[in-house]
């Protein structure tokens, strides 16, 4: 029998093979499909043009309006609108209105209906996220997405994987994103094109759930086609309660093979900043200073869970959001946002002099709800810091960890939490 | 088919939002996308385009989001096809997915210049670079995929499967 690694693992189940190798072409039944408010209007469009009478299963089409909601303007609200009457119409049980959605990456895992071993494909480029719990997940296009409506099948490529060893404990204040953003200053936004990326090593095993979705949400910035990481008891943990289907724990044989293996020595990391305009553009936040900044953003489908927003919250503590700049908080679902009502945070980022908004992906993609003027410069604990990502195209957006983003709020410009202990 | 047009060339790593802006994507008509084609990468480019014009790239173009409105903008504007060094893989789906002529090559990417006249022979990938009399050979299109454009596209292949499905 051929080792295999656990991306292989998933698509040879789902292709019903026994096994596959890289490279291959496999026509895989999918366990869940995804879109948004931005892309499902495109796959209805296409949807009806297929013929079929309603969508391959009810229950596996989730369709969730979060990109430009609540509504930001007259054309986004005939977008949404769409969605609805889609999921009326064909009486899908997973469409998540306003007031009960999410960012989709937080509320898709939150809500069991992604498990470990799981086959996603989902229109938005960040499904990749589901890697965190040992699934395998891959942003597609609405077409795509289309075609797995119908048919409850996709065809991929399988791919070579590269994999990631993160040896070393994980020093304070050093996360999920830090660990992602220095793989792809190393490797590059393309320096794992078409692949896989396993995450592995001492430090994941000791990472929460959160920071795992938070690394295999940003495989896709280093051009991946998946993220993933084996699960374990921390995964067990999550899953166990929240499941609403079976779920199955894939592991990569020992001697499975690797196009390339690559060992971080994490113990001596820092917190890292991604520097406009690309993710691969990292420094760690030593070599940030003097960087002013008008507006932090601590939320999206990277870092808006509710570690998260406790971690900021602790950096905050004892001090005010800086004179010069906003801060937006935006909690990746309802129910984090309540469990942040209930322990205080959102009282606390309130009295700190900070916006707390309801869950939408809205600033992270210039959408709405914090939009850069020209020359504004932003620090977010989002994913991507392309030109005009978050506004106008002469404003600039750094990348970085919710703890940075606490203690750069203070002080008004990029910095270090241990600057504010 | 011969695809045939004049030359704009970008760098490397041209992303989504330098596509399409999501600014725009509150809505996903094709003739609305095509005037902000190319905007945060270069603001003239909707207006100083002519149909049947050609983008070449380097590396990595059309890397970040899964938004199909990229690839619906360059093609809706009357761009004839992108030449590239490589493509972001979910960028790459796309354009099969809706029928625009995308072809790997790095030789082309680096010889073309911005302002070449080149000639694409679609079915055999080969690009004549008419101004300075040179030829390239992009990557051949796997056989599996020839069959989603033989059928006209994505949605029209899956409309065949189904209506063989029915028949059986």
């Amino acid at each position: 029998m051929m080792a295999m690694t656990i991306t292989e693992k998933i698509l040879a189940a789902h292709a019903g093979m026994e096994r596959v190798e890289p490279g291959q072409l496999i026509n895989v039944k999918v366990d869940l499909v995804l879109g948004n408010d931005i892309t499902a209007p495109v796959a209805i469009r296409e949807f009806d043009r297929i013929g079929v009478e309603t969508v391959w299963d009810r229950e596996r089409v989730v369709l969730v309006p979060d990109h430009f909601v609540p509504n930001k303007d007259i054309q986004s609200a005939e977008q949404a609108k769409q969605l609805r009457e889609f999921a009326h119409k064909h009486n899908l049980i997973n469409y998540y209105e306003v007031g009960r959605m999410g960012v989709e990456h937080c509320l898709l895992p939150e809500q069991g209906l992604v498990g470990p071993g799981d086959l996603v494909i989902g229109a938005d480029s960040h499904t990749c996220t589901y890697g965190g719990l040992g699934a395998f997940s891959t942003g597609v296009g609405s077409t795509d997405l289309a075609a797995a409506m119908a048919l409850g099948e996709t065809w991929l490529k399988v791919p070579e994987s590269i994999k990631f060893v993160y040896n070393g404990n994980l020093p304070r204040w050093v996360g999920g994103k830090d660990l992602i953003l220095y793989a792809i200053g190393q490797i590059g936004v393309d320096g794992a094109l078409y692949m896989a990326m396993e995450f592995t090593g001492q430090a994941i095993e000791g990472l929460g759930i959160d920071g795992r979705m938070t690394m295999a949400n940003m495989a896709i910035e280093a051009g991946a086609k998946n993220g993933i990481v084996p699960p374990d008891e921390i995964t067990r943990s999550y899953v166990e309660n929240r499941a609403k289907r079976p779920y199955t724990f894939y592991q990569s044989d020992r001697d499975a093979r690797y196009a390339q293996v690559i060992e971080i020595d994490v113990s001596k990391l820092e917190p890292q900043i991604a520097f406009p305009h690309l993710p691969e553009n990292t420094r760690p936040v030593s070599e940030a200073a003097n960087v002013t900044i008008d507006q932090v953003v601590i939320g999206s489908c990277t870092n808006g869970r509710l570690s998260d927003l406790q971690l900021a919250a602790e950096v905050l503590k004892g001090h005010r959001v800086s004179d010069n700049l906003r801060l937006l908080v935006i909690p990746g679902t309802q129910d984090i946002y309540l469990q942040a009502l209930r322990e205080g945070l959102v009282e606390q980022f309130i009295n700190a002099g900070a916006a707390v908004s309801t869950p939408t992906c809205g600033p992270c993609l210039g959408g709405h709800m914090g939009i850069l003027a020209k020359g504004e410069r932003a620090l977010a604990t989002t994913n991507r810091n392309f030109v005009g990502r978050m506004g106008h195209p002469e404003s600039e957006v750094y990348l970085c960890n919710p703890a940075v983003a606490a203690a750069s709020a203070v002080l008004g410009r990029i910095a270090a939490p241990w600057e504010v202990e | 088919m011969t695809l045939r047009g004049k030359v704009w060339k970008f760098g490397a790593d041209v992303d989504t939002d330098a596509i399409i802006p999501a600014r725009y994507l509150n809505t996903s008509e094709p003739a609305e996308l095509a005037k902000h084609c190319m905007e945060d990468a270069d603001p003239e480019f909707p207006t100083k385009m002519q149909p049947g014009d050609i983008i070449v790239a380097g590396k990595n173009f059309g890397c970040g989001s899964s938004r199909e409105h990229a690839p619906i903008a360059i093609k809706a504007a009357g761009v004839s096809c992108v030449i590239a060094k490589s493509y972001a893989r979910i960028f790459y789906r796309n354009a099969f997915n809706i029928g625009l002529p995308i072809f790997e090559c790095s030789e082309a990417a680096v010889a073309i210049e911005e302002g070449d006249e080149v000639a694409v022979d679609a079915a055999q990938g080969i690009v004549k670079n008419l101004t300075k009399n040179e030829t390239y050979q992009a990557t051949s299109v796997p056989e599996f995929m020839q069959q989603i454009i033989d059928a006209g596209g994505l949605i029209d292949y899956v409309s065949k499967r189904l209506q063989g499905q029915n028949k059986e």
